[in-house]
């Protein structure tokens, strides 16, 4: 089962989200992390059953952006200790919370992983 | 309810929840239902996620926006995000006293802020980068990325903000300050300069710091203290540098520092010195700095990391336009990459291997392509053969090593080579005079091991029925070549086979009937089993093919006298024209267009014509043959009628020398009296033609020379009585034409020839009005390309009357520059008044016949 979560730097028309999980799923774990998808690049990164993708822009770093999905992935799985499908399934907004204050406007926002935990800590206490 | 969804088994289950869901939450909205608001909401977020059409949300999330609550406004607030994208208006409140609150309104206007918001909101914007809270000024610089990028012209204001939050010491603000900038320096030349003059010193020393700081455990990853900011930095650096040699000398410390320094075993530390290679390419030139770039690019290339090897390859490329010399020494290297089993790495190197390519080493390099060829998987070779055959046509260094290569790409991937490039490829042969035997039977050896590639069959079917007997006699053999022995029933096997194999399309097979047709003149001795052959197609379903079958088994059967000037080998194809109707050319070549002249009185002109056809369909060859063959074919009927004693003995001779002679007397100019011409004064019995008097003259020693043929005078004769509609044609040879054709008009084209002239046609063109009311005003107006010249004289008269009763001419004068190379061609304008209005039509005339 893999659940891409799709962050496009840049909106890219209608959702592609669906061809892009048929890219990356098929591709051998030996290959690149990277396949280009029309005029842009897709960055992936699998975790156990999950794909994290990442869609930028053909000049951009792909090996920065590989290891920005590793941070995100580290954040979730301090956030949810031990993240796994089912808590993203069903938070899935405060996914999309951790991910506004992680990247914005497609470009990375925040680098230090203490600093977006304790941020999460402030808005929880909000709800 | 997304325990619901996810228990569903069958879309069908899913599709019927979710219809549920949404009636309830449309059912509450409709309640206004203030308490479940949020949650309704949520739910439609993840609907929407699962790809449902949730529009009739939108408004409940700028309702929940407009409520009180933290949560209520962060659920609203990224349902905004999700449901809705920058076609709709919204508005934001920046202003809050909350700062939470004013971070998702940030939020939500950098992920979907259109051009108007922008506009409007970029103040605010500006007012929060100086806000005390960091997050909301990270925020603010990151929207402010967006604004620019939909409005430039707003760059202006975000110049000093933006430099001053380079001054940060807060991670995440001088990460987006430096965003900021760089963005800024894309959209804006005075930016660029702004920051050039002002920052660049206080970067590398951030930089500096970055690199030498302690172990840093909040931004630490793998012994690295926070990798994005140093790639963030080394970015911007590289926009400072690039064409200032200033700024470039700045930085060229640090830039060492950084590339001998960093770590290379991990990924991060990978992306670092990625991120200052492609610096160091960038900047303005320093010698010491680029070899050490190659050099970690060399390390990179060798890495057995995919990732690493695919991000060298992709810097390589950069590479090339900097020092070309240092990537070709990693040519081995890149070559290997071609062959990995990753798609996007071989797509990467085949890149870079083509830009790699030129004179000195395009032999290796094209070998190690077509020895891989036959390797690759099938997905990748239409893309490897694209690049091997234009890397052999581009590089080339004579014809008989294009034409070896051609042929090898040919048998391991003729399927994917594409139309063009088998054209090229047939041209280039027919121009290779000295090389016709030794493709041919290269062609035929191919062709035994791969006839299941359409193209090779194409090419090899086009060469043996051009070059047939070469094949057969080992003519024009090369010290090279092996011999080999091929009898002429072999050479019509590979026709034979080619146009009963059930993967052929039509195009082959047309060409394979082709080729027979030639073989059958080439190899008497085969002629019955040809026929055979042929006649086995008249029934055939495609009419294209009955058609040809029909036609060439009468020109078999009845037409011997004509066949052999009828099949002589093509004239040598015309490279530059080839390379000028390049592009038009895959169109025309799809499946043979019978180009049935429009409105010709069928019956008697019909053969003529359709043979002249022929001769334009069965190769990518400029049209200009037709012409040729006009000639040869009147030439050949011409001579009998002239009645000279030397003529028929020429005749037993076989029409070659007949035409051999013809075709000297002929020069490829064709500057020859025009072909009604010379039918006239033969027809009218005065004096013989001279020329063709002096060179039927020496005939008849050449006849006496080779022993006659079983052929006796009178069965020729009798074979061209029996020839009546070709003769009947001599009379008018070209055919009027229906030029143009409306529902209310029709044009009609007669041609003539001034004698002695044969580049200029004089056109007669006849108007007829089809319709019910007379046309008024009447105006006809042509146009042709360079090579021809038109004259128009007045038209007889401006008034079309009703339905036919009248019309009117107008006489055309036209020079073709390029007689016998090149057929005619015309756009017309018709303007005229019907009812009293304006009515313009226009149209081309392709139809022209040949040879005018």
């Amino acid at each position: 089962m893999a659940d891409p979560i799709h962050t496009p730097t840049e909106s890219t028309g209608q959702d592609p989200s669906g061809k892009v999980h048929r890219l990356v799923v098929n591709r051998d774990p030996k290959f690149t992390n990277f396949v280009e998808f029309r005029t842009h690049k897709v960055i992936y990164r699998r975790y156990a059953g999950l794909f994290f993708s990442l869609c930028v822009d053909i000049t951009d770093n792909e090996l920065a952006y590989l290891e920005c999905i590793h941070l995100f992935v580290e954040i979730l799985d301090h956030f949810f200790s031990n993240v796994c499908e089912l808590d993203l399934v069903f938070n899935f907004h405060k996914v999309y919370l951790i991910l506004d204050e992680f990247i914005l406007a497609g470009e990375l926002q925040e680098t230090s992983k203490k600093a977006i935990i304790e941020r999460m800590g402030e808005l929880e206490k909000l709800e | 309810m997304i325990r619901a969804i996810r228990a569903c088994k069958t879309a069908a289950e899913e599709r019927a929840v979710v219809r549920k869901e949404c009636a309830a939450i449309r059912a509450s909205i409709n309640e206004n239902d203030q308490d479940y608001r949020h949650r309704n909401l949520a739910k439609l977020m993840f609907i929407q996620m699962l790809g449902y059409p949730t529009h009739f949300g939108q408004m409940e999330c700028l309702k929940l926006i407009a409520s009180a609550g933290f949560p209520e406004k962060r659920i609203g607030y990224l349902g905004l995000m999700l449901l809705l994208d920058e076609r709709q208006e919204v508005l934001i409140d920046l202003n809050h006293s909350n700062q939470y609150i004013v971070g998702l309104a940030l939020c939500a206007l950098g992920n979907i802020c259109s051009a108007e918001m922008a506009r409007d909101l970029a103040p605010e914007v500006e007012r929060l980068m100086q806000f005390r809270d960091p997050n909301i000024r990270k925020k603010a610089a990151l929207c402010s990325i967006r604004i620019i990028k939909k409005v430039p012209d707003l760059a202006e204001n975000f110049i000093n903000p933006a430099a001053s939050l380079l001054k940060e010491k807060h991670h995440g603000v001088l990460i987006t300050g430096i965003q900021l900038c760089t963005d800024l320096c894309k959209v804006s030349p005075e930016a660029l300069e702004f920051l050039r003059k002002k920052c660049t010193e206080g970067l590398v020393k951030t930089l500096k710091d970055v690199v030498n700081s302690p172990y840093a455990p909040e931004y630490d990853i793998a012994g690295i203290t926070d990798p994005f900011l140093h790639i963030r930095l080394l970015r911007l650096l590289r926009l400072l540098g690039q064409g200032d040699a200033d700024a470039s000398d700045c930085m060229n410390d640090i830039l060492a520092q950084v590339a001998t320094k960093t770590e290379s075993n991990k990924n991060a530390g990978n992306a670092i010195l990625y991120e200052c290679v492609e610096t160091i390419m960038s900047i303005e030139d320093n010698g010491g700095l680029r070899v050490l770039a190659i050099n970690i690019l060399g390390r990179f290339l060798s890495n057995r990391d995919n990732n690493i090897r695919y991000v060298a390859l992709n810097m390589l490329m950069r590479a090339m336009t900097v020092d070309a010399q240092a990537v070709q020494r990693h040519r081995a290297t890149i070559l290997e990459c071609v062959k990995d089993s990753d798609a996007s790495i071989r797509k990467r190197a085949l890149e870079l291997v083509f830009l790699l390519v030129n004179e000195s080493n395009v032999k290796p390099l094209t070998k190690e392509l077509i020895d891989y060829l036959e390797a690759s998987d099938q997905e990748f070779k239409g893309d490897l053969t694209a690049k091997i055959c234009s890397i052999v046509a581009k590089f080339s260094p004579e014809k008989i090593w294009y034409i070896d290569q051609m042929l090898k790409v040919l048998t391991e991937a003729g399927n994917f080579v594409k139309d063009e490039v088998w054209h090229a490829l047939i041209v280039v042969i027919s121009n290779a005079s000295d090389l016709h035997g030794y493709t041919v039977r290269a062609l035929y050896r191919a062709f035994q091991t791969s006839s299941e590639q359409e193209s090779l069959v194409r090419v090899a079917v086009w060469c043996i029925g051009e070059y047939g007997e070469m094949l057969v006699n080992n003519i024009g053999m090369l010290d090279i070549e092996d011999p080999i022995t091929v009898t002429e029933s072999d050479a019509v096997d590979v026709a034979e086979t080619a146009i009963k194999r059930h993967a052929s399309d039509l195009t082959t097979k047309a060409m394979a009937l082709i080729a027979l047709l030639k073989l059958s003149s080439r190899f008497p001795s085969c002629s019955e089993r040809i026929k055979d052959i042929i006649a086995q197609y008249k029934g055939s379903l495609v009419l294209e093919l009955q058609q040809r079958s029909i036609e060439f088994n009468s020109v078999i059967a009845k037409h011997q006298n004509i066949r052999s000037a009828l099949v002589e080998r093509m004239p040598v194809l015309d490279e530059a024209t080839f390379m000028v109707r390049r592009v038009p050319i895959p169109a025309s070549a799809s499946p043979s267009i019978v180009n049935l002249p429009n409105g010709v009185s069928k019956p008697s002109a019909a053969p003529l014509v359709d043979l002249l056809d022929l001769s334009s369909d069965d190769a990518p060859a400029p049209s200009s043959t037709g012409g040729d063959f006009l000639q040869d074919l009147l030439g050949v009927e011409l001579s009998p009628a002239s009645n000279q004693p030397g003529t028929s003995h020429a005749r037993q001779n076989g029409t070659d020398v007949l035409l051999d002679l013809l075709s000297i007397g002929t020069p490829p100019l064709q500057s020859v009296p025009s072909a009604p011409d010379i039918l006239s004064s033969v027809q009218n019995n005065k004096i013989p033609l001279a020329p063709l008097d002096g060179l039927l003259s020496p005939t008849p020693h050449s006849a006496q020379a080779t022993p006659a043929r079983d052929a006796p005078v009178i069965d020729f004769l009798d074979g061209f009585v029996t020839n009546p509609p070709v003769t009947e044609n001599n009379g008018s040879a070209f055919p009027s034409i229906v030029a143009f054709e409306s529902s209310n008009l029709r044009a009609v084209f007669n041609f003539s020839k001034t004698p002695g002239n044969p580049q200029t046609t004089l056109i007669q063109a006849t108007f007829t009005n089809l319709s019910s009311d007379s046309l008024t005003d009447f105006i006809f107006q042509a146009a042709v390309p360079k090579f021809l010249q038109l004259h128009l004289d007045p038209a007889s008269g401006s008034t079309l009357p009703a339905s036919g009763n009248g019309s009117v001419t107008q006489n055309l004068k036209v020079t073709n520059s390029q007689h016998g190379k090149k057929s005619l061609v015309m756009r017309i304008r018709i303007a005229y008044k019907m009812n009293n209005k304006d009515i313009l039509e226009e149209g081309q005339v392709n139809n022209f016949p040949r040879g005018l």
